[in-house]
């Protein structure tokens, strides 16, 4: 396997995922968030709310294309780039993207066109039910996907089968209820409810600080403050953390997010700062909190945290079996009859990938000699100061918002819309979830490595046997369309936001059947004049 | 493990599934697909262009998921299929994606500016996105009938010995412009039946005859070329039906005509070419009657019965392999292993007939012509 090939497929995939995501959580944030405006205007029955609801729609709008155009790329470069992957789990790994398309996706799609052209076709409730069917799709279809995710970091409820040289589903109950799935679910959606109660905040905060559209503002930010600081305690406290004493590679995920060379009496306790030193296996300049990553990690005070050099060990001997179930399949492509070699796959078998480590080094894993064993098992440590890092921002991020939202919700029950520091925060603040949440994927997938499936099959394996040429053609193209409509939808949203919310829409908001007159409204300054 | 429907069945129904899919995606993004390819040349200045785009609008999007699904389902029930099709035709699946990428990033963002430039360039990328996948699907299946080149080793790894220019054969490219014909057909009679009674109406109707009589001609030429051609692979081992999924244990053969032989063994069979042909005459005089039901009725039988002509004389092979008789494709050693192919019917039992409810539902809600006056007046249409 040429490796140069599968670096360039890590990285278009990386690009095009990466990319990807950064449209879906503001989808998955902004549709109930549209929810939650539009039940206001019903209930309510004021017109302001209608204006509220389908400003930020147009802006969902604008960014669910491009979250829709993305995912289309998603859903076919399993095949085009991993072939061996989607022969080797499809049998798993297909079935939830399949689903997704059936229960979520279909759902999400087929209604979206009617949330938009069906204000004047259906009846206020029958509009809102269908704004909230956009919004159960968009999450029922993180949901599914995350279950997909969530098999590759915690491979449940599978088995090889020699005959068919592929992993194969023994408890399909186990894939969909995995508990990484689930936490995974819950973190990753709470950050998308963050990412959008943080753009609306932002966005409604720029108004403010100019002077502009205030009535709109105010209200938008009242909801966004308080979804916010929901998102934000969700996203932080139901973190995925709790998952990562499952497995031995989300173990070694969080020993590499510490940085924890060596082992540590329970409970361990938290690195704040330090520079991890990947040659000496060091952290340099540690400022430490005792006791902090035991309670988190283990939820107790007497199990201790796997450390680096641990894990490394088990792994080595991991990798000794693995030759072992490597070659007992060999044997069972010869005769599958072969009742030794059935013996010997029984005992073995679930350190099958492990051997497959060993043909980055030897074409056949069952000739490696100890030291290429030793670094195969060295190849189980993620690269340490890039996730120690990630980490760090992330959760930083996580907590800066508990916060800013936490002072915002005070502040907007206090009728106090006009704090300046904390508009300006919020206006400031834009870029950050998405950082975040980059850093969150990144940690997730590159603290996966060497696996593409945690323990079944390391990602240098799964690539299709294309040309360096053919890649670099792809990632090229895909960096230039991305890249062009990258500028030309934040050039369409900003426009969107300078034009603000009633640029058209002064005849329907003068307001004759619908609701009191603006002239009535509790703020005077949202009178449509402005 | 005891299932209530045995293996074999299961390979059956998920062999009959894809065509399923495959049929859903042709009869409804299809209309999407064949009304952007025809927009340049139907609708002429901005405000005829907003009206055929917006017969199409608030729907294509859920069409667009049969798509989707299509991969998905493939994925699941047929990984074996989903490796080799998707990696061996890299290229050709990229430029799909590029323009498939283009088209929901077209519909919003197109009336969003009213510079000409602007829209003129969001209309061709429309264009694009209906034009090229059509094309590359059907030279996509133009290959499938005339086999590709890959091969397994014995740890089922797939190599693929081909190059994109090596995709278009004067076969492959009449498929690809059936499928071009076949879209278009049906975008055009989708048109006749949302557009507003007036010229661009009209012009679709005239353009939709064209393409109904394409499709005739182009079916029977890709017949001749089937007959006559060389094409065709023929199962040369024992299937195990029930047998554990691995194409090395099947040997195929290339048998010149060989695509023929289930229509001569279940006479039957012969519904579904005669389907083709008859779905387009009856759209051709559909549309130069202005009868719409019969036209738009014509054209999902057209496609639906050529569709299904494929499958038939494949059956059941799925992807013949031309450079290696041991990793031909078929019904029996492609699937998905027993349980997934069970759970995977449940869903689909369960979510499809939802699905084409509220599908229903919302075509209904959104049913009527498209309308100039209207459009022009409201900021919320594309």
């Amino acid at each position: 396997m040429d490796l140069s090939v599968v670096d360039l497929s890590r990285l278009q995939f990386a690009l095009t995922a990466m990319y990807h995501f950064l449209f879906v959580p503001l989808t998955l944030g902004l549709s109930f968030m549209l929810f939650i405006m539009e039940s206001i205007y019903v209930m309510s029955g004021k017109a302001i709310w209608k204006r509220i609801t389908k400003f930020w729609a147009t802006i969902f709008g604008i960014n669910f294309a491009l979250g829709v155009a993305t995912g289309l790329t998603m859903e076919f470069e399993f095949g085009m780039n991993w072939s061996y992957y989607s022969h080797y789990v499809g049998d798993i790994f297909g079935a939830p993207l399949a689903i997704e398309g059936l229960m979520a996706f279909f759902l999400e799609a087929t209604f979206v066109g009617l949330m938009f052209f069906g204000w004047e076709k259906l009846s206020k409730p029958g509009h809102l039910f269908v704004t909230f069917l956009v919004a159960l799709g968009t999450n029922l279809s993180a949901l599914w996907i995350l279950i997909a995710n969530g098999w590759m970091q915690h491979p449940v409820g599978a088995a090889f089968n020699p005959q068919t040289m592929r992993m194969e589903v023994t408890d399909f109950l186990a894939v969909i209820f995995n508990p990484v799935a689930q936490a995974k679910f819950v973190h990753t959606v709470s950050a998308g409810y963050l990412i959008a109660a943080a753009f609306v905040f932002g966005v409604s905060s720029i108004y403010m600080l100019r002077g502009k559209w205030t009535g709109v503002a105010k209200r938008s930010m009242t909801v966004a403050a308080s979804f916010g600081l929901l998102a934000a305690l969700s996203t932080v406290v139901l973190g995925d953390e709790s998952g990562y004493t499952l497995t031995d590679n989300q173990k070694m995920k969080l020993a590499a997010l510490e940085a924890a060379w060596t082992p540590e009496p329970a409970p361990a306790g938290i690195t704040l700062f330090g520079i991890p030193d990947t040659r000496t296996h060091t952290t340099h300049l540690a400022v430490r909190v005792p006791w902090v990553l035991g309670l988190i990690a283990t939820r107790s005070i007497n199990k201790p945290v796997a450390s680096i050099y641990e894990l490394v060990a088990v792994a080595q001997t991991r990798i000794a079996s693995g030759m072992q179930a490597y070659d007992a399949v060999e044997r069972l492509k010869a005769n599958d009859k072969d009742p030794f070699a059935h013996r010997e796959f029984a005992e073995h078998g679930r350190d099958l990938g492990y051997g497959l480590l060993l043909k980055k080094y030897v074409a056949d894993p069952r000739k490696a000699d100890i030291a290429t064993i030793e670094k195969a098992a060295w190849d189980t440590v993620p690269n340490v100061p890039l996730m120690f890092w990630c980490f760090r921002i992330m959760a930083f991020s996580g907590f800066f918002f508990i916060g800013l939202f936490g002072a915002a919700f005070f502040l907007m029950t206090l009728r106090r819309y006009e704090t300046r520091w904390i508009l300006w925060l919020g206006a400031l603040a834009i870029p950050l979830p998405w950082v975040a949440i980059e850093l969150g994927w990144v940690l997730a997938e590159v603290g996966r490595q060497p696996w593409a499936i945690d323990g079944v099959l390391p990602t240098s394996l799964g690539a299709s046997s294309l040309t360096r040429p053919e890649l670099w053609a792809t990632i090229a193209s895909f960096t230039l369309i991305y890249g062009a409509l990258a500028v030309v939808e934040i050039g369409l949203i900003v426009r969107t936001i300078r034009k603000g919310p009633f640029t058209y829409a002064l005849p329907e908001f003068s307001d004759r059947f619908d609701g009191p007159r603006p002239g009535a409204m509790a703020t005077p300054s949202s009178a449509p004049a402005e | 493990m005891a299932f209530p429907l045995d293996y074999e069945a299961l390979r059956v129904a998920w062999w009959v599934l894809l065509g399923v899919l495959l049929i859903g995606f042709t009869l409804t993004d299809g209309f999407d697909l064949g009304v952007a390819s025809l927009l340049p040349f139907v609708a002429r200045d901005d405000s005829e262009r907003r009206m055929v785009i917006n017969t199409v609008g608030p729907t294509w999007e859920g069409n667009q998921v049969w798509f989707i699904l299509g991969g998905g389902a493939i994925f699941a029930a047929w990984p074996f299929v989903y490796a080799v099709a998707f990696s061996g035709f890299y290229l050709a699946m990229f430029l799909v994606l590029a323009a498939l990428i283009l088209r929901p990033v077209a519909f919003k963002y197109r009336s969003k500016r009213e510079s000409r430039g602007w829209r003129g360039f969001w209309d061709w990328a429309l264009f694009v996105g209906g034009f090229v996948p059509a094309l590359v699907f059907g030279v996509a299946v133009g290959n499938v009938l005339s086999g590709a080149p890959f091969s397994f080793d014995t740890d089922l790894r797939i190599a693929y010995h081909g190059d994109l220019l090596g995709l278009f054969t004067p076969f492959t490219v009449v498929c690809g412009l059936l499928s071009v014909s076949m879209t278009a057909l049906h975008g055009a009679a989708w048109l006749g039946m949302k557009a507003e009674y007036g010229v661009v109406r009209k012009r679709a109707q005239t353009y939709g005859a064209i393409a109904a009589i394409c499709v005739v001609v182009l079916f029977a030429v890709g017949f001749l070329f089937v007959r006559f051609g060389g094409l065709g692979y023929r199962v040369a081992s024992v299937s195990d039906m029930a047998g554990p999924s691995n194409p090395l244990h099947t040997m195929t053969a290339k048998v010149p005509g060989a695509w023929l032989d289930n229509f001569r063994t279940y006479s039957w069979m012969i519904l579904a070419p005669a389907l083709g042909f008859m779905g387009a005459a009856m759209a051709f005089l559909g549309l130069r009657s202005g009868r719409e039901a019969l036209a738009f009725g014509g054209s999902s039988l057209s496609a639906a019965g050529v569709i299904s002509t494929v499958g038939l004389s494949m059956f059941p092979i799925i992807l013949p392999s031309s450079s290696d008789a041991h990793s031909s494709l078929t019904v029996w050693n492609a699937s998905s292993s027993h349980t997934t192919l069970f759970n995977m019917l449940v869903a689909t039992a369960i979510f499809l007939p939802i699905i084409l409810a509220y599908t229903g539902w919302v075509f209904k809600v959104l049913w009527g012509r498209s309308s100039t006056a209207v459009i022009m007046a409201s900021p919320d249409y594309y």
